[in-house]
């Protein structure tokens, strides 16, 4: 009999008292999540968002292409709590209208990144053999790029634009879900149940489907929280290299990369849409790390 | 009367976790004198390895503290002494080898320099003396190619080897007290034997008293002069190695002894103690070992019994022994 | 040793198979004849049938792909589409700068983050760890072209003390090189932080505790070493995005690297430059990743002495 380390003894968990309740796995996860303040605010900035990407246009004080040049270049005011641009454009109204676009872009990029990630994982790692060695490789060439470099060469083929930046940060996304997925699925792969499953005969899509693919669940929505923030940041930057949204979009990227001419009189024009960016990157990657920590420790960093 | 070198006196830790107190270590006093071994026994969870970090001081980075009574070592009060001075006796005067020969030993640093390392910073020896004394030390605790081993690191080594290796740490400063939390419990038997041996060699040259925490009965005969038995974080038994053997009195140390085969015994079936130790969070009101003691009455469900003393030296904590004289409160 | 070192070189090989495939077929994808792109669309039929033979692109896929690989083995890249020069010469005039920009912010990236990371685990739940944490995750989700453009107005425009762009002296690395490095930086102090915390779990902490050692003595000296195994792993994955964000922040600070080259050439079509590039940062992110793998055995005597 092996004694327990103190250590051991001390992380374990307390039972439960007999006559307890067990709770099940969600109020275990919101009870563990609750006491993340910090990803707490941060998941609350998060909903805003989402509100604020719906509803963003028809609150805006102005129109992304209000013109106003009587008023070009105006530091934050009373009128214009951000500025003006060089075309007189209120800047917080574009940012706000500019929430949809960012989350839009990234949420679909990291989507359709997921998607097929999760897909070749699941192959990769239920049926092993050739097509795990297939798809791995295929992977290793795309870890071979760095991602924003791989993005830049697909636009290269594809030609500018935010439609393009979607195509090319799903792409450069899926490597990264397909090995996480891979992992999850050999560790469920080897749990007795899904042995068990497979012995009274069931079918792979069935076992892949009912028992293997909701244990690799868990791991797939940190990491699709933790890449939104990643997908905003890298979208941001194609167009701040004028590869994604073009001018006058109020992509933020775009808009930042606009006031780059004017930073010696106006800085406001740049500060703002990037403000924005990094709240909003800042929201996604502490909300993914409370996720993380609550649901799933094991995956680190 | 022998010269007592480490005084446990109602030691008392507590783990604080989310869910509450635990009352891991609850009023334990344990004496050991000087060049004696003395047995802590007990199931896991019982609060003897707690007791043995408490004596150490090493709970840090563990929600455990030390909430009452007092650690005296050759007199000097080891709660009440800064950690610089805590220092100075940690690994010098008294050492400790732990269970897991395997994880104990830092993998990325050669044997000599973690043995060296003690010595030269408390017996302040120069690298070279250091290194020779570590080779020493290798030789002394039987390992074969002492010069060789020094330099190679502790993956290279087998878990008997590993155990001598950290025997070899833990002594090279001539500690007076050495504290070995179940060394053998990793090893294979035939290795746990030699280990012992050692241990018992070393004790005698060095005049080392010893407490060995174990949860093995097997080794207690082999190895200690006085045993203390302990059960759910408090001490139910002490008495000399002949008369727990011979005589046990808590009903707990019956139990123990039953669960061990004899040989020559003709037994049909091994008794063991029936249900598990109780959880720090759910223990029972009155004796903790009540719910599985086959002599239980009805006050043991109520108020938990005093260590009383019922032979010279020999102390249980059961209500059977009432009318025996109340040693302690 | 030699044998993992033996083992890693030769893991590689596919590796670099493959990705000669992807580039080479990278110039394929593009929507359109590869050849009117290069002859340039006023040309006649005659003159793309030129450039089609001129490039072998009449030729079956395989040979143009081993004609590719012979090409580049020798340095041959092909010509500028925009300045009609050698890749090669174009690329090497801006190799250096892009070396010495990713070195230094590198170096500054790790050492900074290291501390923190330390630090951060030492005084762990303090004011100061979450002081750390926060700073760390700050510096994860900050634009860098926005970094860049804010330390510019502060200190160039506002300040006066450091250039804006391009690299005259050494005061032009500090600014681009704070701005590439933030983001590494970040990563490299919440990862040695979880990492130390981890190994001062182990049982050995405790043994060096047991021993008498000082605490400083058992952080730095036994369980650093420890938790920088998969700290330095961790530090060259980085280094690829360290590369991608060089893209950015040379654009940002006028620098004459690789990075600017390339967005110039994607603006241009230059597809020549382009190919180029891919495959050089390509090969320069796998070698990086041989030395961290070599440095991970050097650092672990188990692989070191088998």
């Amino acid at each position: 009999m092996a004694e327990m380390k103190v250590g051991e003894v001390i992380r374990q968990p307390l039972p439960q008292a007999v006559n307890g309740t067990k709770s099940t796995p969600k109020q275990e996860f919101w009870r563990k999540f609750k006491k993340q303040k910090m990803a707490l605010a941060a998941g609350f900035f998060v909903v805003i968002l989402f509100i604020l990407g719906i509803i963003g246009p028809f609150i805006a004080p102005f129109g992304a292409a209000e013109f106003d040049y009587d008023h070009i270049l105006e530091g934050p005011s009373a009128a214009h709590w951000a500025g003006t641009d060089a075309y007189g454009r209120d800047i917080f109204s574009r940012i706000l209208i500019g929430t949809r676009l960012s989350l839009f872009v990234s949420l679909l990029s990291v989507f359709l990144g997921s998607v097929g990630g999760t897909i070749l994982g699941l192959i990769s790692g239920y049926y092993g053999k050739w097509i795990d060695n297939l798809i791995m490789r295929f992977c290793d060439i795309l870890f071979a790029f760095p991602g924003i470099l791989l993005a830049i060469g697909i636009i290269a083929i594809l030609g500018p634009g935010l439609g393009n930046v979607v195509i090319a940060i799903s792409i450069f996304s899926v490597p990264i879900f397909a090995r996480i997925v891979r992992s999850s699925t050999l560790q469920v792969k080897a749990t007795v149940y899904v042995e068990a499953t497979r012995s009274i005969g069931a079918k792979p899509r069935r076992i892949i489907w009912k028992h293997i693919f909701p244990g690799t669940l868990s791991s797939i929505i940190v990491n699709f929280t933790m890449r939104l923030g990643t997908a905003i940041l890298t979208a941001a930057s194609l167009s701040f290299l004028g590869l994604g949204a073009q001018p006058p979009s109020p992509e933020w990227g775009a808009m930042l990369s606009g006031g780059r001419d004017y930073l010696n009189n106006a800085p406001h024009v740049t500060f703002f849409p990037g403000l924005a960016i990094f709240l909003t990157v800042l929201a996604f990657n502490l909300f993914g790390d409370g996720l993380r920590d609550a649901l799933d420790p094991k995956i680190k960093d | 009367m022998a010269e007592k070198i480490l005084e446990i006196k109602n030691l008392q830790t507590h783990f604080t976790s989310d869910s509450g107190v635990v009352k891991a270590v609850d009023g334990v006093t344990i004496t050991v004198n000087k060049g004696e071994t003395v047995g802590v026994v007990g199931e896991s969870g019982c609060g003897k390895s707690v007791t043995s970090l408490s004596v150490m001081r090493l709970l840090k980075d563990t929600p455990g503290k030390i909430v009452g009574g007092t650690i005296e070592f050759e007199g000097k009060n080891l709660e009440a002494i800064s950690e610089k001075e805590m220092r100075l006796i940690r690994g010098n005067e008294i050492a400790m080898i732990f269970q897991e020969p395997m994880t104990s030993l830092n993998p990325v640093y050669k044997i000599g320099r973690q043995i060296a390392e003690a010595v030269q910073l408390h017996l302040k020896y120069d690298k070279r003396q250091a290194r020779e004394h570590a080779i020493n030390m290798l030789k002394l605790v039987g390992i074969p190619r002492a010069e060789e081993i020094v330099d190679e690191f502790p993956y290279q080594l087998s878990g008997g080897m590993r155990q001598r290796v950290m025997i070899a740490m833990a002594m090279a400063c001539k500690p007076k007290l050495l504290i070995a939390d179940e060394p053998t419990t990793a090893l294979d038997v035939t290795i746990q034997a030699q280990i012992l041996d050692l241990m018992r060699k070393l004790s005698k040259e060095g005049d080392t008293a010893i407490m060995l925490i174990t949860h093995d009965l097997g080794v207690v005969a082999e190895m200690c002069d006085r045993v203390v038995v302990m059960y759910a974080g408090k001490v139910v038994e002490e008495a000399d190695v002949f008369t727990i053997f011979e005589n046990p009195k808590h009903p707990y140390t019956e139990g123990l002894l039953y669960s061990v085969p004899k040989l020559g015994q003709k037994v049909d079936r091994l008794d063991s103690i029936p249900g598990n130790v109780p959880t720090p969070s759910n223990m029972p009101e009155g004796c903790k070992f009540a719910p599985r003691c086959p002599k239980v009455m009805d006050i043991c469900r109520q108020q938990d019994p005093d260590l009383l003393l019922i032979d010279k030296e020999h102390t249980c904590r059961c209500w059977l022994y009432q009318n025996s004289e109340v040693l302690e409160v | 040793m030699l044998k993992y070192f033996l083992k890693r070189l030769i893991g590689i090989i596919p590796i670099l198979f493959f990705v000669s495939i992807f580039i080479f077929l990278f110039v394929h994808m593009i929507p359109g004849d590869p050849a009117r792109l290069v002859a340039g669309q006023d040309a006649s039929l005659a003159d793309v049938q030129a450039v089609q033979r001129e490039l072998g692109l009449d030729k079956p896929l395989y040979t143009q792909y081993a004609e590719f690989v012979k090409n580049i083995v020798q340095g041959d890249f092909g010509l500028s589409l925009k300045t009609k020069r050698p890749v090669f010469d174009e690329i090497a005039a801006r190799f250096m700068p892009t070396f010495w920009l990713t070195f230094w912010s590198m170096i500054w990236a790790v050492l900074f983050g290291l501390v923190v990371g330390v630090f951060s685990a030492t005084k762990r739940n303090k004011w100061q760890d979450y002081l750390g944490m926060f700073g760390a995750v700050s510096g994860i989700s900050l634009p860098s072209f926005w970094l860049g453009l804010m330390l510019i107005q502060l200190f160039a425009v506002n300040l006066g003390w450091l250039p804006t762009g391009g690299m005259d002296s050494w005061k032009s690395y500090i600014l681009p090189s704070i701005t590439l490095g933030a983001g590494v930086a970040a990563v490299i102090a919440r990862f040695s932080r979880s990492s130390l915390m981890e190994v001062m779990k182990e049982d050995y902490i405790r043994t060096g505790r047991a021993k008498g050692l000082k605490e400083n003595k058992v952080v730095w000296g036994h369980a650093l070493k420890n938790s920088m195994i998969p700290v330095v792993t961790m530090a060259g994955l980085q280094f690829g995005f360290l590369l991608g964000g060089s893209i950015v922040i040379e654009t940002v600070f006028s620098w004459p690297g690789l990075g600017r080259l390339l967005i110039d050439s994607v603006s241009f079509r230059d597809y020549p430059v382009i190919q180029a590039e891919m495959l050089l940062f390509a090969l320069e992110f796998i070698l990086i990743n041989l030395f961290v793998d070599l440095l991970y055995g050097v650092l672990n005597p188990q692989i070191r002495y088998e």
